[in-house]
C-alpha cells in the first residue's frame, strides 16, 4: 500500500514538468504566438506520428498477411531499416575491435605494434570519413555499415585493451597458484575480469554507432529514420521532423535499455550493480 | 592425485616439507636497494604449523611470496616438497588476506576451479566440491557469488578452494587480518581442526601475537629491515589452547617484548622518513 502510493508520488514527480511544458507549448502554438509552421503543436505532432506509423494502404488492398500489413507503415519500415544498419554495423565494428583489443591487451608486442597507428586514427570523428565512405562504397547500405562500424570500433577497442591490461593482479596470482596458465588463464580469469569494462565499451560503442547511423542515413540512403527527417524538411513538415526525432530518441532508449539489461545479466556477479 | 592418508602422513613425519637456506631478497628501486630478507634459514617438517610474526615491513609476506613462487629469492636455496621453487604452483596453495575469490564464479565454481585445471573427471570434482562445502559449512552458499558473502564466509571458501587441491603445504598471508574478532576466533579453530584432520604443513603469516601462540607449533619472529629470523619460539601447549593459562600469558609477554623492539625500529624509520621528506 505505502509502496504503491510512493510509486504514484514518484510518477507524479517525474511527469509534472514534461506535462506542464507540453501544455504551455500547445497553448503557445494554438494561440499563434509561435508560428506552427516553425514549431507545430504537440497534438499536431502526435497526429502526424500516428499517420507516419499507420499502414499506407487499407488492409483489403494490401494483399498482405495481417502482421505484415500492421507493420507496413512508413515508420515501422524506417525503424526496421535503421535497426538493421545499427545491428550489422555494430556486429562488424565490435567483431573486429574485440579480438584485436584482446590481443593488444594480452600481448605487449602486439600492443606496441598497433597502438601508435590507433592513436593517430582514433581522434578522427567517424563523420569525417563520409566523403571517403561514399567514394569507396558508393550509396546504399555499405557506406552506412562502414561509418557505423567505425563509430563502434574505437570505444570497444580502447575499453577492451584497458579492461584486459588492468585486471587486478590478485586474481592472476590466485589463478597461478591454483595451477592456471595460458589459455585457462585467459578464458576463465582475464576475460571475465575484463568483462565489466568490455561491456562499457560495447555500450558506448553502440551509442556512437547510433549517432553514425542517423548521419549516414541523411547522406547515403533513401529510407530509415535519419533519411525521413531530412526528407520531411524538404517539404516543410516540421511536425513529421519532430515525430521522427522522437522515434529516434525512443529507439536509442530501447537500444540502451537492452544493452543495460544484457550488462546486468552478464555482470550479475559484480559488486554494486544490484542497486540499479 | 595424492590423498593425505593418516599413515602416509605419519611416515612423512620426519620429512622436511620446506627448506629455506641462506635466502636473501633484495628489491632495487631507482633510489635505493632494500634488503627485504637477509640470510633466512628455516626448516619446516611435514605437518608442522609455523607462524611468521613481525611488524610491517619485516619481510614476512616477502618470505611467504618466495615460498609460493610469486617472487623468487635473490640468492639462497628454497625447497618445497623436495623440489626447488621456481614458479607458483598448486603444491603450495595460498590463502590471501584479500580472499582473492573470483567474483564471477559462484562459491562452488571457485572451489572447483583448481580441480578443473587438474582435469579431474566431472563426477569426481562434484563429489569433492560437495564434501568441502559440507566440511566448511558452506552448503547454503554453494550457488552464491562472493559479493553476497561476509568476510568470514569468503575466507572459508578460499580455504576450501585450497583444500581441494590436496596440496601438502598451505600458505596463509594474514588470512584473518580483515575479520572481526569473533569471526577470527571461529576461523582459527576451524583452521586447527582442518590442519589436524588433513595433516597439512601450514606457513601462516600474522602480526597478531596472540594468534601466533594460539595456532603455531613454532613461532618465527622476524626483525624489521633487513628481515632476518630474530628467534624461533616453540609453543608446546596442547590444543585447544587456553589464552589465560600461565604458559600462554608468559609466552605472550616474551613475544610481545621481541616484537615491540622491532615495531619501535619500524616506527623510528617511519618518522625519519617523514622528516627527511
Amino acid at each position: 500500500m505505502s509502496s504503491k502510493s510512493k510509486m504514484a508520488k514518484q510518477l507524479l514527480h517525474a511527469t509534472i514538468l514534461p506535462v506542464c511544458l507540453l501544455l504551455l507549448w500547445e497553448l503557445l502554438t494554438q494561440s499563434r504566438v509561435i508560428n506552427p509552421q516553425i514549431l507545430p503543436a504537440p497534438s499536431q505532432v502526435f497526429l502526424r506520428w500516428i499517420a507516419y506509423a499507420r499502414p499506407q494502404v487499407p488492409y483489403q488492398e494490401a494483399h498482405l498477411g495481417l502482421l505484415a500489413w500492421l507493420f507496413s507503415g512508413e515508420l515501422p519500415l524506417d525503424l526496421f531499416a535503421t535497426s538493421y544498419r545499427v545491428v550489422v554495423g555494430f556486429g562488424i565494428g565490435a567483431g573486429l575491435a574485440l579480438p584485436l583489443g584482446l590481443f593488444m591487451g594480452t600481448s605487449d608486442a602486439v600492443y606496441k605494434l598497433c597502438n601508435p597507428l590507433i592513436q593517430i586514427l582514433r581522434p578522427i570523428p567517424p563523420i569525417a570519413y563520409i566523403p571517403l565512405a561514399i567514394l569507396w562504397f558508393g550509396l546504399g547500405n555499405p557506406p552506412a555499415f562502414f561509418l557505423i562500424s567505425l563509430g563502434v570500433f574505437f570505444p570497444v577497442l580502447m575499453n577492451t585493451i584497458s579492461g584486459v591490461r588492468h585486471v587486478d593482479s590478485i586474481y592472476l596470482r590466485a589463478a597461478q597458484n591454483l595451477g592456471a596458465g595460458g589459455l585457462t588463464m585467459f578464458w576463465r580469469v582475464i576475460l571475465p575480469a575484463a568483462t565489466p569494462q568490455i561491456l562499457t565499451g560495447l555500450r558506448v560503442g553502440i551509442g556512437v554507432g547510433f549517432i553514425c547511423v542517423i548521419v549516414a542515413e541523411m547522406i547515403a540512403v533513401n529510407n530509415g529514420l535519419g533519411f525521413r527527417i531530412l526528407e520531411a524538411r524538404e517539404f516543410f513538415w516540421s511536425d513529421k521532423i519532430i515525430a521522427g526525432m522522437l522515434t529516434i530518441g525512443l529507439l536509442g532508449l530501447g537500444i540502451d535499455t537492452a544493452m543495460n539489461r544484457l550488462n546486468n545479466y552478464l555482470l550479475r556477479w559484480h559488486r554494486g550493480l544490484e542497486s540499479k | 592425485m595424492e590423498v593425505c592418508l593418516p599413515d602416509a602422513a605419519g611416515l612423512a613425519e620426519a620429512q622436511l616439507q620446506v627448506q629455506i637456506a641462506g635466502v636473501h631478497k633484495v628489491f632495487r628501486t631507482d633510489a635505493a636497494e632494500i634488503v627485504a630478507l637477509k640470510d633466512i634459514n628455516l626448516e619446516i617438517r611435514s605437518g608442522e604449523f609455523i607462524c611468521i610474526l613481525g611488524p610491517s615491513g619485516c619481510g614476512k609476506s616477502t618470505l611467504l611470496n618466495a615460498v609460493a613462487g610469486f617472487s623468487l629469492p635473490s640468492s639462497g636455496q628454497l625447497l618445497a616438497n623436495g623440489r626447488e621453487v621456481i614458479a607458483p604452483g598448486p603444491d603450495r596453495a595460498m590463502v590471501f588476506q584479500e580472499y582473492a575469490l573470483f567474483p564471477w564464479m559462484t562459491v562452488a565454481q571457485n572451489i572447483a576451479f583448481g580441480l578443473e585445471i587438474k582435469k579431474l573427471p566431472k563426477r569426481q570434482i562434484a563429489e569433492k566440491v560437495d564434501a568441502l562445502l559440507d566440511k566448511l559449512s558452506l552448503n547454503e552458499f554453494r550457488d552464491r557469488f562472493p559479493k553476497d558473502l561476509s568476510g568470514g564466509m569468503k575466507q572459508r571458501v578460499a580455504i576450501a578452494r585450497v583444500l581441494a587441491l590436496d596440496s601438502p603445504i598451505m600458505l596463509m598471508d594474514e588470512p584473518f587480518g580483515a575479520l572481526d574478532a569473533l569471526t577470527r576466533r571461529t576461523l582459527q579453530d576451524e583452521l586447527l581442526r582442518i590442519w589436524m584432520e588433513f595433516k597439512k604443513t601450514v606457513l601462516f603469516v600474522t602480526h597478531s601475537i596472540q594468534e601466533s601462540i594460539y595456532l603455531a607449533d613454532r613461532v618465527v619472529v622476524m626483525t624489521y629491515r633487513p628481515g632476518t629470523v630474530k628467534k624461533i619460539v616453540p609453543v608446546q601447549l596442547p590444543h585447544p589452547r587456553d589464552l589465560n593459562s600461565e604458559q600462554f600469558v608468559s609466552l605472550q609477554k616474551e613475544l610481545t617484548q621481541m616484537v615491540m623492539e622491532e615495531q619501535l625500529r619500524f616506527q623510528n624509520d617511519e618518522i625519519a622518513f617523514a622528516t627527511c621528506d
